[in-house]
């Protein structure tokens, strides 16, 4: 049985990583195809199933969650397939199917902007391999050479002899072919599929309603529940008077799901949720009663000046240089705890019998999915299965952490045989998040009389995603994670700026409120810091700041060329109109260039973004019509936490429980956002999550040029300006 | 119990009647194109009409719904996805995760009824609902869109 390959454990950190975007390394048995093939009939090869009508279903591992990737992915599929475009539809294979079949869809983990970048070479190399015995199998049946046959738009020609045949009507056929060893991939200038701005595959059916997404589930005879955990971090139900709401209508059983949560299962949901308001629930709130914003920055304050530090980028002497400087200027930075607020709460459904488990769920990583119901279920992950469904939005919150399939898993067990929905209210969803961390960040630069910066030191003080899940980030105190976009080189994220003296680094302070992957993750915080404080220098020094960037920038061409893409269209060198205020910033992160320009007026007290013109460089974009939508959609995840976005902690939990106290970017803030989209070929950049980074600090550095004032605390709401 | 008009079908339903009518619809009526966001009328989700008019319904308890009044969904909008402002989402790909789209399509067709050429600031207005994916440009230029296709309709 492959299962005996990884051991659980490994197989459980392994996805646990990857979905908060770690690279995991594996490799797609492309060879081992044949053994392992599935005895469905139209199934060319694990990708491609073809039906006689012609019907082209790829199959694609990673989620949909908005972000593209099912049409992107199958839009590299069909292009190596050589498909008809207009027949293909996608299908989620299975995680336990995976797993039988060594897991020959590779990663399931959908996060860091890694759903294409990632699978890119697998799923063409998939479309290819079908299409080469595809060919192999009209040869045959032609009994001609395969080499004389060429395949297009589902249809294989013998030019000498003028037959053809389409697709459908060798698919059997090809399934017998011996999948092929090597297969050469088009050059990305020849694609005639990918790189185009295809409409998307999922659109129509979320325009009637009949997408099923996870909360829409419904199965026979399926129950319904409702659950709260501890409000405050750390706590345990203490006790419940379950005979208080279990003969209100509908309910089936009162259930204490673990230490922590108390769930009611009913009919509907909304009589289990009716009853669990109803239910007297005594917590017992544990060691963090005392925990608020302010005790957890003030942990994060002493981390700035700590003599203990994790050193991320070190390059020269940043301290001598900074202590012999004339000129050191200083600013200090913080970035609140966000939470995800995906418009669909958490939810997922099991059923359970003494011999299988399974789960449906929406999850950005099925994978880990799976893990989570073989452990809650303790049937062996053999036995288990789970079902994707569309996700209501991602973020970052459904991949590494899965405590509702766990909670769902449990509930079901309690009812053998019947499938238990278990869907999160808002409340629930909002204090029990796995939020975007909480960081401080000191800077002190040294300017010499030229303008120049001699030396720069960074430090972070605060919170580490990696900690909960990681052990030798336990053991070193050492979060790569956390210099995200900050590195000396490399193709992940690079620090563009050269500075001749530069020390980066990180003292962790891990307050408890549990914290997750957040899309952008610590790319955000780090590029608002660093974009803002250069703007800062910039000021200091007396020069333009698109001129200083320039300077800084001139070792990496590419992240200039975003810089000076935006602000070339934005109209930099010319004046802007009256009233209007320019900013800028640049990152790169999850391998791609980005850069925003914002307009922004500010008139008795009220802030309006007008314009933002954002650039970016992911190396190939596989399709420019769903690359736009991620940077615009951008714009409002980054703006709605960098001018409203805050969970603020009282009593050890968070303050904010639905979207009257968490407020969030409207219509009537979104500002016009024209997108350029420049790839430069050679390599493979995320789009879902960079250019959030950008979003804050351009329009920071906007509010400053139109206000004179320097906004260093996060969000902008709580600065005296109106948003 | 309670009798509603939903899609133009009259259904007895039985139901405690301080039930929202948004769990009506997805756990009685099995209409789950609606849905639930929020449960406190901020974030637009659960959007239907109710005469005609854009009604969040996660707040509103079916007692406070008479039978003769008119419960569209987005199931009910159109038979086939033909409304003027499905086919304009359908033409300029608006959705991204989707979710929240059945309540924006509700909120901009009852836009389209009582303002059939909405400006910048009426959609501003009344376009109020959460989209965290962050839609709300295409959805604005759907709108427009769908304006402009349904009063050449008429005039044609």
């Amino acid at each position: 049985m492959t299962v005996a390959i990884f051991s659980r454990r490994k197989f459980l950190i392994g996805t646990a990583a990857a979905a908060g975007g770690l690279s995991l390394g594996f490799h797609v048995p492309f060879a081992a195809q044949a053994q392992e093939r599935s005895a469905i009939q139209p199934e060319v090869n694990a990708w491609v199933l073809i039906r006689p009508d012609d019907t082209v279903v790829i199959r694609i591992a990673r989620s949909e969650m908005g972000q593209g990737t099912l049409t992107g992915l199958a839009q590299l599929a069909a292009e190596e397939l050589d498909c008809d475009w207009s027949k293909v539809t996608t299908e989620y294979p299975t995680p336990g199917d995976s797993l039988r079949r060594n897991r020959i869809w590779g990663s399931f983990a959908t996060g860091g902007s890694r759903g294409i970048r990632e699978s890119h070479e697998y799923v063409r190399q998939g479309g290819a391999a079908a299409r080469e015995m595809l060919v192999a199998a009209a040869a045959t049946l032609w009994k001609v050479p395969a080499n004389e046959c060429s395949a297009a738009n589902s249809v294989i020609t013998h030019a000498s002899s003028g037959r053809t045949v389409t697709y459908g009507a060798v698919a059997s056929l090809a399934a017998q072919m011996p999948p092929p060893t090597n297969v050469r991939l088009k050059n990305p200038k020849d694609w005639k599929i990918a790189g185009k701005p295809l409409p998307r595959l999922d659109t129509p059916d979320k325009l009637t309603g009949k997408q099923v997404y996870g909360v829409d589930l419904k199965l026979p005879g399926m129950l319904n529940a409702a659950i709260k955990a501890c409000p405050v971090f750390g706590g345990k139900v203490a006790s419940f008077d379950a005979a208080a709401a279990s003969g209100m209508p509908g309910v089936r059983k009162i259930v204490q799901v673990d230490e922590t949560a108390v769930a009611v299962v009913a009919d509907t949901w909304w009589q289990a949720h009716s009853a669990l308001n109803a239910l007297p629930i005594v917590w017992d709130e544990g060691p963090n009663t005392n925990v608020t914003s302010e005790t957890i920055a003030s942990m994060l304050r002493e981390g700035l000046d700590a003599e203990d530090a994790v050193v991320g980028t070190a390059i020269g002497d940043a301290r001598a240089a900074l202590a012999d400087s004339a000129k050191v200027v200083t600013a200090t930075y913080s970035f609140p705890y966000q939470a995800h607020a995906t418009m669909e709460p958490m939810n997922a459904t099991a059923r359970y019998t003494t011999d299988k488990c399974e789960v449906w769920v929406p999850t950005q990583n099925g994978e880990a999915s799976l893990v989570a119901a073989a452990e809650a279920s303790g049937l062996p992950i053999e036995q288990c299965e789970v079902n994707k469904l569309h996700l209501g939005g991602g973020f970052g919150r459904r991949g590494a952490y899965q405590e509702y399939v766990r909670q769902a898993v449990r509930l079901a067990k309690e009812f053998p045989g019947t499938p238990v929905k278990l869907i999160w209210s808002r409340e629930e969803d909002m204090l029990h998040g796995a939020y975007h961390p909480v960081t401080q960040c000191r800077f002190s630069a040294a300017l010499d009389a030229s303008g120049t910066v001699a030396a720069l030191h960074m430090r972070i003080s605060g919170q580490s995603i990696l900690w909960p899940l990681r052990a030798e980030v336990r053991e070193t105190g050492r979060d790569p994670a956390v210099f995200q976009g900050l590195r000396d080189g490399g193709t992940e994220d690079a620090f563009g700026y050269t500075i001749p003296n530069l020390l980066i680094d990180h003292a962790m302070r891990n307050p408890p409120v549990p914290p997750g992957f957040w899309r952008g993750v610590n790319l955000n915080q780090n590029a608002l810091y660093v974009e803002c404080f250069i703007d800062e220098l910039a000021h200091e020094a007396g020069t333009d700041p698109l001129d200083f960037r320039r300077k800084l920038l001139v070792n990496h061409p590419k992240h200039l060329a975003v810089l000076e893409a935006v602000a070339e269209r934005v109209g930099w060198e010319k004046p802007p109109g009256n009233g209007i205020h320019r900013g800028l910033a640049q990152i790169m992160g999850f391998g791609s260039y980005v850069a925003a320009a914002a307009e922004v007026s500010v008139t008795d007290g009220q802030l309006k973004i007008h314009r933002i013109v954002a650039a970016t460089d992911p190396g190939h974009i596989v399709n420019p019509a769903q690359a736009e939508r991620q940077v615009e959609g951008s714009f409002v995840y980054g703006l709605s936490a960098c001018l409203f976005g805050e969970c603020t902690i009282s009593g050890g939990r968070v303050e904010q429980e639905n979207f009257d106290t968490y407020e969030v970017m409207r219509m009537d803030q979104m500002p016009a956002v024209e997108t350029i989209l420049m790839p430069s070929g050679d390599f493979w950049g995320g789009v879902g999550e960079p250019t959030i980074a950008v979003a804050g600090p351009a329009v920071l550095n906007a509010v400053f040029a139109a206000t004179g004032k320097r906004i260093r605390q996060l969000p902008l709401k709580n600065n005296n300006l109106g948003v | 119990m309670a009798r509603l008009t939903i899609n133009g079908e009259t259904r007895d339903i039985e139901v405690d009647p301080e039930t929202p009518l948004l769990w009506v619809l997805r756990e009685q009526a099995g209409l789950t194109g609606t849905k639930f966001g929020c449960g406190i009328a901020q974030c637009g989700a659960c959007t239907v009409h109710i005469d005609g008019v854009a009604t969040r319904s996660c707040a509103m308890p079916v007692s406070a719904i008479a039978q003769d009044q008119q419960i569209v969904t987005i199931e009910g909008l159109s038979e086939d996805g033909s409304h003027p402002v499905q086919q304009a989402w359908l033409a300029l790909d608006v959705p991204q995760c989707g979710y929240c789209q059945a309540g924006m399509i509700m909120a901009a067709a009852a836009l389209l009824n009582s303002t059939p050429k909405p400006n910048d600031d009426d959609i501003s207005a009344e376009i109020t609902n959460i989209c965290r994916c962050g839609t709300y440009n295409r959805v604005r230029a759907a709108i427009k869109l769908a304006a402009e296709t349904a009063s050449a309709s008429q005039k044609g």
